[in-house]
């Protein structure tokens, strides 16, 4: 009996020790069970893998999803890796120097190209860069090698609950410019406790929210600035001179009086403004389209929402649209072996051409620039595309020139903070020293 | 010598030849272990500190300069001002209560176990929930007064020390207990019938006695204090900062290795270099001080 259960033990070890080493081989060798019959056998010798070092948390699951659709198709084996959130820096740096290292990684803009281009493949006339709809959303080193393409943008501005709109008594085309925008938010927030609803949703400064403003918002200031000396923002200017700051301050104090929150706990954070704006308890919302998914999960309705541009009382601002852009740029490692760089190539262009996976693509990303990409369900590119039509501008978003983003945001955010403990001048002076000084520090601090 | 013959005693050549034949077996792995986690990475760093780099396999050697620049850098010398300051406090504090809290538990009280394994379980918690944990309660308590430990950096100072001291003292005063305990019984009856007081008893038969704890003790809660960074990130992350007139910022609450780990993963990658140089001089600090710490109180340990 003794000898058996020792039989029985050892022969547990040894296919636990065989289990471990089997999920270690590569995953190629296995057809998956799902996939379809006749293809497996005749494209299992992989020729090269792609490993894909994902940098949004909320699109991992999605990515996955296509990597293991593309391996079930080709037998090429892809591997997502998604770094935890606001860590991509330090898990690139981590990776990219191991033997197995990313293929295809995301340079984000033009900072992350002066850090990373020396990793880039040159992706000029590959047929996925030869697949683009536009000739915006791509970034070049110094040299004008191609260094990576943005596979989807966004859009982001002010988001609105067209139905509590409509309750508090005004329609979505009253509001098209900052003094509108004020007047509805100021009367509903008189109003708030007979309707219901407040008029902005919190504006909490904690990491998982402050970008909002320090990031998203501030491009108010940038872009007007952009726009009267559009030569000084090609690329990331050296210093800026916070011209429209004040206009920031007048949209910034709108939101954040016009709340249920008492400002001075902005600071502490742990707020959750989806939910109070997907609850009905504010009108506006700042944040972009890729909330769309948690709000419709949330029970919102397409033809509920609207987003509008950042109006801050800039003169002619009646004809700027939503804010456009992107972070979320490809880039293939060029470090990598040729046949993992031309199959992490053919998979990029697996996903824009694929008419099922690049609707999961969009699905997850939002609108992508490619000419065979399918269009987007999301709500927000309506609007978008509405403020287009009417013949208005995009507001670029130059605030992906902001040096040392993190440091400058941090920065900022110490300073919003005390501004918001005591909302007096001469904090506000720290705040517009954060943003504009604060830049040509960290612009000294790269570049210097 | 004459005893290695006679097969009983514990140095016996029969005794100590097998161990000896299987020493490599228990010695090999950790010194493996030991070369893999600490002696490469150290040395790998080390060299590192004297290059520019952005990845660790592609480098320039720049020489001194990363020193240069981590001793010029204004908030690094802010934060080892701030850490020292910090580690003055907490180390007083810590190890009194801590003493205290052990000396009161080693009185022949009701519950002594139950509070002893009270006051220990805050170490079981890390320090990243710790300092979210104790994030929440302050500002639970000061939003009432309309301020925020994020916007106050008296608070935020405080607030650390607090947290410390909550997560240590449990730590300190076992190990204090334990000293407390070994404290010979003849030696306190004595003076006893001399005649000495409580106090007396305390400073002049107590403490000496005690004093490889309190050596231990200390060793710990400075060393901690300097390499303080979890509870750090967590409670403030060098929040609130003073922003200068000129752009620049100075983080008020940002600690050493805080400081060390922002210059590394700040954006500007050209910066590792100098977050390197600052690591090693930080070990360096630490070390030294230790060292220092650990000879001045060994002098007073006396032989029970």
């Amino acid at each position: 009996m003794k000898k058996l259960i020792a039989l029985l033990l050892a022969l547990a070890m040894v296919l636990s020790l065989a289990a471990c080493g089997a999920s270690d081989a590569p995953a190629a060798e296995a057809p998956k069970a799902d996939a379809p019959a006749a293809e497996a056998p005749a494209e299992k010798k992989a020729e090269g893998s792609v490993y894909w070092l994902n940098f949004k948390p909320e699109s991992d699951e999605a990515l996955k999803e296509l990597g293991a659709m593309y391996e079930a198709e080709t037998g090429v084996p892809v591997k997502v890796v998604t770094a935890a959130s606001g860590t991509y820096e330090q898990t690139l740096t981590a990776q990219i120097d191991k033997s197995d290292a990313p293929t295809l990684i995301v340079v984000g803009n033009q900072a992350a190209v002066n850090n990373w281009g020396d990793y880039c493949y040159d992706l000029t006339g590959t047929p996925v860069a030869e697949e683009r709809s536009t000739d915006a959303y791509m970034l070049y080193d110094a040299d004008g090698k191609l260094c990576s393409l943005g596979y989807c943008y966004e859009c982001y501005g002010i988001i609105c609950n067209v139905e509590l709109l409509e309750k508090a008594g005004y329609t979505k085309d009253y509001i098209t410019n900052f003094a509108t925008l004020k007047e509805v938010a100021e009367d509903v927030h008189a109003r708030a406790a007979e309707l219901g609803f407040d008029a902005f949703t919190s504006a909490g400064m904690d990491g998982s929210s402050s970008w909002r403003y320090t990031g998203h918002l501030i491009n108010a200031a940038y872009y007007w600035e952009s726009v009267a000396n559009p030569d000084a923002w090609v690329t990331c200017p050296p210093s800026i001179e916070g011209t429209y700051m004040d206009n920031f301050k007048q949209l910034y104090d709108l939101m954040v009086v016009n709340c249920a929150t008492p400002r001075a706990d902005l600071a502490n954070g742990g707020f959750d403004a989806g939910a109070e704006f997907a609850n009905g308890e504010a009108l506006f919302y700042v944040n972009g389209n890729w909330e769309w998914s948690n709000l419709e999960s949330k029970g919102m309705t397409a033809d509920q929402v609207h987003m509008y541009p950042y109006y801050c009382g800039v003169e002619g601002e009646e004809k700027i649209g939503l804010n456009a852009g992107t972070e979320n740029y490809w880039a293939v490692n060029a470090e990598a072996d040729e046949e993992d760089i031309q199959a992490t190539l053919d998979f990029m262009y697996w996903v824009v051409t694929d008419p099922e996976a690049s609707a999961i693509a969009v699905g997850t990303f939002g609108t992508m620039p490619y000419k065979q990409a399918v269009a987007s369900p999301n709500p927000f590119y309506g609007s978008a595309n509405e403020y287009l039509a009417a013949g208005c501008d995009i507001m670029e978003c130059v605030n992906g020139f902001q040096p040392n983003v993190d440091a400058y945001r941090a920065t900022a955010v110490s300073a919003m903070n005390e501004y918001n403990a005591d909302p007096s001048d001469a904090n506000w002076e720290k705040v517009v020293t954060a943003f504009v000084d604060g830049w040509a520090v960290q612009y000294a601090a790269v570049n210097g | 010598m004459k005893r290695r013959r006679d097969p009983a005693a514990v140095n016996s050549d029969i005794i100590r030849r097998p161990i000896q034949r299987c020493a490599p077996i228990f010695l090999w792995p950790m010194v493996a272990a030991f070369c893999i986690g600490f002696i490469w990475p150290f040395a790998q760093g080390l060299f590192l500190s004297f290059t520019k780099f952005k990845t660790t396999s592609k480098w320039t050697w720049v020489g001194l300069d990363n020193y240069v620049k981590a001793l010029a850098d204004e908030s690094f010398r802010y934060s080892f001002g701030y850490t020292a300051l910090y580690a003055i406090v907490s180390v007083i504090l810590i190890n009194v209560l801590a003493f205290a809290v052990a000396y009161a538990l080693t009185q022949k009280i009701k519950g002594a176990n139950l509070f002893r394994t009270v006051f220990f379980m805050p170490n079981l918690i890390g320090g990243i929930v710790l300092g979210y944990i104790w994030s929440m309660i302050f500002d639970g308590l000061l939003s009432g007064y309309g301020k925020s430990i994020l916007t106050d950096s008296t608070w935020g100072f405080w607030g650390l020390v607090i947290l410390m001291c909550w997560q240590q003292i449990g730590y300190m005063m076992i190990i204090y207990i334990a000293g407390l305990q070994a404290v010979p019984e003849d030696m306190l009856e004595a003076a006893k019938i001399d005649g000495a007081n409580g106090w007396q008893t305390l400073f002049k038969v107590t403490i000496p006695n005690v004093m490889p704890s309190i050596t231990i003790c200390m060793f710990l809660t400075l060393s901690n204090g300097f390499k303080l960074f979890d509870q750090n990130l967590a409670l403030t992350g060098g929040y609130p900062y003073i922003i200068n007139p000129d752009g620049t910022s100075v983080h008020t609450t940002e600690m050493l290795a805080l400081n060390i780990y922002n210059t590394f993963y700040g954006q500007n990658t050209g910066a590792r270099g100098v977050a390197q140089a600052k690591a090693v001089l930080f070990f360096i600090l630490v070390a030294g001080l230790s060292i220092l710490q650990l000879r001045a109180t060994r002098d007073k340990e006396v032989a029970a």
